[in-house]
């Protein structure tokens, strides 16, 4: 018996008790993948590899980093300093967590663009829109670690936050901190949040993210349904095995990913100050505020609707109304598929005023990232909350033009038109 | 599609070429990522320095007596031994395992008749080569006459120059560690001295 018998005897042993091979051909080798995808549909694989980076250093870190009041900046220091590599794995886990949210909005915007998100991928969607929310946690939680004066601070402010919710808001706060403070307490169990409870629930979102996806097939640029045009054997006839063409495909940009990736984090690992604010350098201290607070990079459009709203209204106070529409603009997301009553998918088929108000809402979502990061008095008052009505007039009014507007004609097959 | 032929198509030799030297790639960018994961294994700096070699002053111990120093987490005893001891050891001879010291339980310059630099002085690791447990210092004889070293766990017994008896579960000669003398009076365990080049 040769080497190669054996080998699939071997195969066949465990296929009857694992469905192995079944598994490779349903989401590798028989996945059949749009052939249109373009340079918007790297970023899904990028964010995996991201998410894989962010998994291997973080558990490494917990090796060194002492989740306690007393240690846990010096443990940072610790592992800058003293453990062998113990700065580029470090760095590493740090500036992830950037190109995460970088690999991640890009993503995201490619379901705008495409309209990835409408029917039959709405679960695909909501179940990726709530990985983009467990990180936004875990992105949280993982700032206040190092214990530095902005890792205290921006727990300070964020904290707060639930005790704006009326009525039970302050013994809200009271519960989540555990503390009358942020203590140790505190930092413990965002500790527990940060290295086991969230990554294991973003782990289960994204294996449900990919079957769910995997289930109804990859949508494409053009918006055209591959599976209704199918040859003899009910192949799509265009599409083409995730295995080999699009995972070779995607070894360009994940070696393009790898050198801007390593060039951050040998070069740039601060991100002049977006990856890591300076005063998170200096150690925790509960009389001082820094001068400025403003939290990372991409939390910021939605720190700056967090501030737009100034007015009371209905007996609530204003900060409360600010919670309710930051919260809101991560939510209304979630509901795209049904917002979006278009009879196309994609952009490129679109009418102009879809074109319009999706231009328009990207520009003030980037104004409103800019906002979020400088000081509060750094813009005219009224710019920041006519950004946030335009942001939510792109939801709110899109049931609306995307039923109105004409449409392109999309074509049966792909490159059909050209 | 594989019952189609493509004229552009690579041919095998070139197409596994490509595929060799692309896994070849990855695997070094691979072995390059594990670098640092493995290397944040070994002893930090703080480590190392906590690890690092130990001054004894000699001029606190008398003649007869032992002091227990501790380096890298390791008792170190440095006994001065008196002539008497010195004495004893070539009657010792016929009941020890390994009366000449025939294996690396000591580095070469302590590979002699009293497993020292300087007779006077015996520089051993406290810890039984059995198991681990510390071996009490017993410079007076006892009902059966023993003086040396005697671990009370299982009941091993090494003389005055740390040399293990036979029919006692301890294997091996107690653990030279390595160390020199700066000066007459000044002892450093944990490191050799360093070559004069």
């Amino acid at each position: 018996m040769n080497i190669r018998k054996k080998a699939s005897d071997l195969m066949a042993w465990i296929d009857y008790r694992l469905p192995v091979t079944k598994a490779y051909k349903t989401h590798m080798s028989e996945y059949y993948a749009p052939k249109n995808l373009n340079a918007w549909y790297f970023f899904g694989v990028l964010a995996m590899l991201v998410f894989a980076n962010q998994l291997l250093s973080g558990i490494w870190l917990t090796m060194f980093y002492t989740p306690t009041v007393e240690e846990a900046f010096d443990s940072i220091e610790y592992i800058m300093r003293d453990v062998e590599s113990g700065w580029i794995i470090r760095y590493m886990h740090e500036v992830g967590a950037s190109f995460f949210f970088i690999v991640v909005y890009l993503h995201i915007y490619r379901g705008f663009l495409y309209g990835s998100y409408k029917k039959p991928r709405e679960l695909v969607w909501v179940i990726g829109m709530f990985i983009y929310f467990l990180m936004m946690a875990e992105g949280f939680f993982g700032y206040v670690l190092p214990f530095g004066n902005m890792s205290y601070w921006g727990a300070k402010v964020i904290l707060s936050l639930i005790g704006a919710i009326p009525v039970f808001g302050p013994d809200l706060q009271i519960w989540v901190q555990g503390d009358f403070m942020i203590s140790g307490v505190t930092l413990s169990r965002f500790f527990a949040f940060h290295v086991a409870l969230v990554p294991l629930i973003i782990i289960l979102g994204v294996y449900l993210h990919l079957i769910a996806l995997h289930q109804v097939g990859s949508n494409n640029p053009d918006g055209i349904d591959i599976k209704a045009v199918k040859d003899e054997q009910g192949i799509p006839k265009d599409g083409i095995p995730f295995h080999p063409y699009y995972t070779v495909h995607d070894l360009i940009p994940v070696v393009i990913f790898l050198m801007l990736f390593f060039a951050a984090v040998f070069f740039f690992p601060g991100g002049g100050g977006f990856f890591i604010e300076a005063p998170n350098y200096v150690p925790a201290n509960n009389l001082s505020t820094p001068d400025h607070i403003a939290p990372v990079w991409y939390y910021t459009p939605f720190y700056a609707m967090l501030r737009a709203v100034t007015v009371d209204f209905l007996y609530l106070d204003a900060k409360f109304w600010g919670l309710i529409v930051m919260g809101g603009a991560i939510l209304i997301v979630f509901f795209l598929p049904w917002l979006d009553r278009s009879p196309v998918n994609s952009m490129r088929y679109k009418g102009r005023i879809s074109k319009a108000f999706l231009m328009i809402w990207t520009i003030s979502f980037l104004c409103l990232g800019v906002l979020g990061v400088k000081p509060a008095d750094w813009a005219p008052s009224w710019v920041s909350p006519v950004l946030t009505i335009i942001y939510f007039s792109y939801f709110f009014l899109m049931p609306f033009y995307t039923r109105w507007e004409s449409c392109k004609t999309v074509p049966e097959r792909i490159g059909a038109d050209r | 599609m594989s019952n189609e032929s493509f004229d552009d198509a690579p041919s095998d030799g070139r197409r596994s070429f490509l595929t060799g030297t692309t896994c070849a790639l990855f695997t070094a960018g691979g072995a390059g990522l594990m670098t640092p994961y493995v290397k944040s294994w070994s002893p930090s700096a703080r480590a190392m320095a906590a690890g690092a070699p130990i001054s004894i002053d000699l001029t606190k111990i008398s003649e007869g007596e032992m002091v227990v120093e501790e380096w890298r987490g390791r008792p170190i005893y440095v006994l001065k031994r008196s002539r008497e001891m010195l004495e004893s050891f070539e009657s010792l001879d016929e009941q020890l395992r390994n009366p000449s010291s025939e294996d690396d339980q000591q580095p070469v310059y302590a590979k002699n008749d009293n497993r020292s630099i300087k007779p006077e002085f015996l520089v051993v690791e406290g810890l039984c080569t059995h198991l681990g447990c510390t071996p009490k210092f017993r410079p007076n004889k006892n009902e059966e006459g023993f003086t040396g070293f005697f671990c009370p766990c299982h009941g091993s017994k090494f003389d005055f120059a740390g040399r293990v008896y036979k029919g006692v579960p301890a294997p091996t000669n107690l653990k030279v560690p390595p160390h020199h003398y700066v000066d007459d009076n000044t002892l450093i365990v944990g490191a050799e001295k360093e070559e004069t080049a």
